[in-house]
């Protein structure tokens, strides 16, 4: 899960990273009145977004007064955002964050983050920092300085003055400095994040260093032992995520939404990707990804073939399931039967099934008043499906 | 013979009491696997499956000499499980247990520097070697003895390949799942080094898919030892949209690397034969075979 800007300050502050002072506001009256209370000569305004280039997309604003904060604020909030090429979910602003501006001299960026190739984590350094620090570095790796972490107990160790003096030849800075990588690790360890990187981390002309930027990835795994951040992540998923996918996880199940037209049910996030794979090659459009878990009962997997029965946009469903030792072929038929017995909607279904309980699954099938389409392999079912995906969805209503 | 296991493994497991580790350790008793102890805290002395149980791995491998461990405890003490097996100085660990938090496996991986462990998973199916031994959670209704290695990052895929290999009248000699998270013990490469030097094994087929660097690996070793025996690959996610988790926590394509094309480019350019889609690659081993 990614934090929002203003979340990741308030959790980087508890580590001792001064920031600059600030509020986060949801309307031009609230971002008025935050600008007012902090009464700066210049402000920042900046819309909360999970992406990665806020500035190109004109997302942070300046401003020189509380009235021209608000101005900002009103053009921001509800501002939506295409990412990804338009195969994320729309962004949108629901917030700002107003804050004093900073003037510094210099911009450095630092990040703790996991390294996965590695498998350790790592401190990331440059004396160079603010956007594009990262397509630089990729042309001339020598800008930035890395160094593996240790993990011990609450904490990391790792060279962080060593580091630092690379990065700021200046004693008093590079102190300052390995401190402000220090904390970093800290905050990483105590929250399970796998990701703190402050770009750009900024020296003001009174020497001292400023988190300008803040981001913080929190590992999903680990949100059981840390209730105060699965608390946000409600509250920013309520904001953000597709309900489908939302709704899907309550039901063990790995769900998606695709701009497709072919509804995908398959078990096992390996054999998900490979049909997804096959489908695009056979020319076909999938209109979400759906990896049903092993955990997941047949009233689970009902709820789930019901989110792709009841999107319009779905013309015809794609179920290759390779029954293993966990997930039985006959638990997905059951669920397919309940799900089609409760929406009545008919559309063809391709059914490529193997493994475990195969045979019974038919019979399940069967039994449940389900007509489907049978294939022995997995190509010529994702050639079939998006075969009758093209065609006209009147012939099926009969 | 397989990889990583012979008849003889003595196998323990931790988390042996639980509801679905008994149903799994049951099906691997029936399959052949020598399984000698569990471990639960707390619960040493009692009796399970018709096995001694013990408070400590410690405690279990002096009482009945096990060398390997099915690691099948909840994700909030995976980590210290794997940790109480490494410092048990177990040959192999394999744990199946799913969303172990990231950085508790950094620390595992800490605790394998300079160990003998071999770690197999976390989120893995485990290690299956027909008519010798079934360390997990896989099916067994399609898998024959064989003189194919199966190395893969996903266990539904294995399942698939595993029939498809069966129907083409090969065989497995091992199959081993290395686990669907960006952190984990061997990886897709040392697999592969096992079973080039495995003389059990004809022909390698190994599963990938987006995000990480574990594909390229592979392709540094097989361009560098150019086996004689052939190695088919499949690397799912091509059309994965980028920067979308779909399913496993270790397939995110993220930006500059790990693509799905990038990882197929490299194994191709070092001679691993690509198949063509995941329906394939039975009869695509088997071509290269001939």
């Amino acid at each position: 899960m990614l934090l929002h800007e203003f979340q990741a300050k308030k959790l980087i502050k508890g580590f001792g990273i001064t920031c600059p002072m600030g509020q986060v506001a949801a309307s031009p009256t609230e971002a008025q009145d935050a600008a007012e209370r902090l009464g700066c000569r210049r402000y920042a305004v900046k819309g909360q977004l999970l992406i990665s280039n806020r500035m190109q997309h004109e997302a942070i604003r300046y401003a020189s007064s509380p009235r021209e904060v608000a101005e900002h604020a009103r053009k921001l909030i509800g501002m939506s955002f295409k990412v990804a090429n338009g195969r994320l979910p729309d962004q949108t602003i629901h917030q700002v964050l107003v804050e004093e501006f900073v003037e510094s001299t210099h911009e450095l960026y630092a990040s703790v983050a996991l390294d996965r190739a590695l498998g350790k984590v790592v401190l990331l350094a440059s004396g160079l920092g603010g956007s594009g620090i990262e397509e630089r570095a990729a042309e001339e790796p020598g800008l930035i300085h890395r160094s593996a972490l240790r993990l011990e107990g609450n904490h990391a160790t790792g060279a962080f003055s060593e580091i630092a003096t690379e990065v700021a030849p200046e004693p008093d800075l590079a102190i300052a400095l390995a401190e402000i990588y220090r904390n970093m690790a800290a905050a990483l360890v105590a929250n399970d994040a796998t990701l703190v990187d402050l770009n750009p981390l900024v020296v003001t002309s009174d020497r001292q260093l400023v988190a300008v930027d803040a981001k913080i990835t929190i590992d999903d795994n680990a949100l059981f032992r840390r209730p105060e951040l699965a608390a946000l992540r409600l509250e920013n998923e309520r904001l953000e995520r597709d309900r489908n996918e939302l709704e899907a996880q309550r039901y063990q199940i790995n769900f998606l939404s695709l701009d497709g037209d072919i509804g995908v049910a398959v078990n096992g996030a390996g054999l998900a990707l490979a049909t997804h794979d096959l489908i695009v090659d056979c020319g076909g459009s999938p209109s979400n990804f759906m990896d049903i878990r092993t955990t997941a009962t047949s009233l689970d997997i009902a709820h789930g073939f019901e989110m792709l029965l009841k999107n319009p946009r779905t013309k015809a469903i794609l179920v290759n399931v390779h029954g293993g030792g966990m997930q039985r072929c006959d638990t997905i038929a059951e669920g397919l039967g309940i799900a089609v017995r409760r929406r009545g909607r008919k559309m063809p279904i391709v059914i490529r099934m193997a493994g475990n309980n195969a045979d019974f699954a038919r019979t399940v099938l069967t039994n449940n008043g389900v007509k489907f389409i049978e294939t022995d392999t997995m190509l010529q079912a994702a050639q079939r499906v998006v075969e009758l995906s093209k065609k006209e969805t009147a012939q099926w209503q009969s | 013979m397989a990889i990583l296991i012979s008849p003889e493994t003595k196998v323990l497991c931790q988390g042996m009491t639980g509801r679905a580790a008994t149903f799994h350790c049951g099906r691997m008793q029936s399959y052949g696997t020598k399984l000698v102890a569990g471990v639960t805290p707390g619960k040493g002395g009692q009796r399970h499956l018709d096995l001694p149980v013990f408070n400590t791995v410690v405690e279990a491998v002096e009482d009945t000499g096990a060398d390997a461990s099915l690691v099948f405890v909840p994700p909030s003490n995976a980590a210290s499980a794997i940790i109480d097996a490494i410092e048990a100085e177990l040959s192999l660990v394999v744990c199946v247990t799913e969303r172990v938090p990231v950085l508790d496996m950094v620390r595992v991986r800490q605790a394998l520097e300079g160990a003998s462990t071999v770690l197999i998973g976390p989120n893995s199916q485990g290690l299956l070697a027909p008519g010798i031994a079934q360390l997990g959670v896989m099916s067994t209704v399609d898998a024959k003895p064989g003189r194919i290695g199966i190395a893969s990052r996903s266990a539904s895929l294995t399942s698939e390949i595993v029939a498809q290999t069966t129907e083409a009248g090969l065989g497995q000699s091992t199959t081993v799942g290395v686990g669907g998270d960006p952190v984990h013990g061997i990886s897709l490469a040392g697999c592969v080094e096992r079973f080039i030097d495995d003389p059990q094994t004809d022909g390698i087929i190994v599963v990938g898919e987006i995000g990480g660097f574990e594909e390229e690996e592979v392709a540094k070793l097989v361009g560098r030892v150019r086996p004689s025996k052939p190695v088919v690959a499949l690397v799912t996610g091509r059309h994965a949209p980028p920067e979308r988790r779909m399913g496993h926590a270790g397939a995110l394509a993220t930006v500059g690397s790990g693509s799905a094309q990038a990882k197929i480019d490299a194994l191709e350019d070092a001679g691993v034969i690509i198949a063509p889609h995941a329906g394939s690659i039975g009869e695509t081993m088997r071509a290269a075979l001939n």
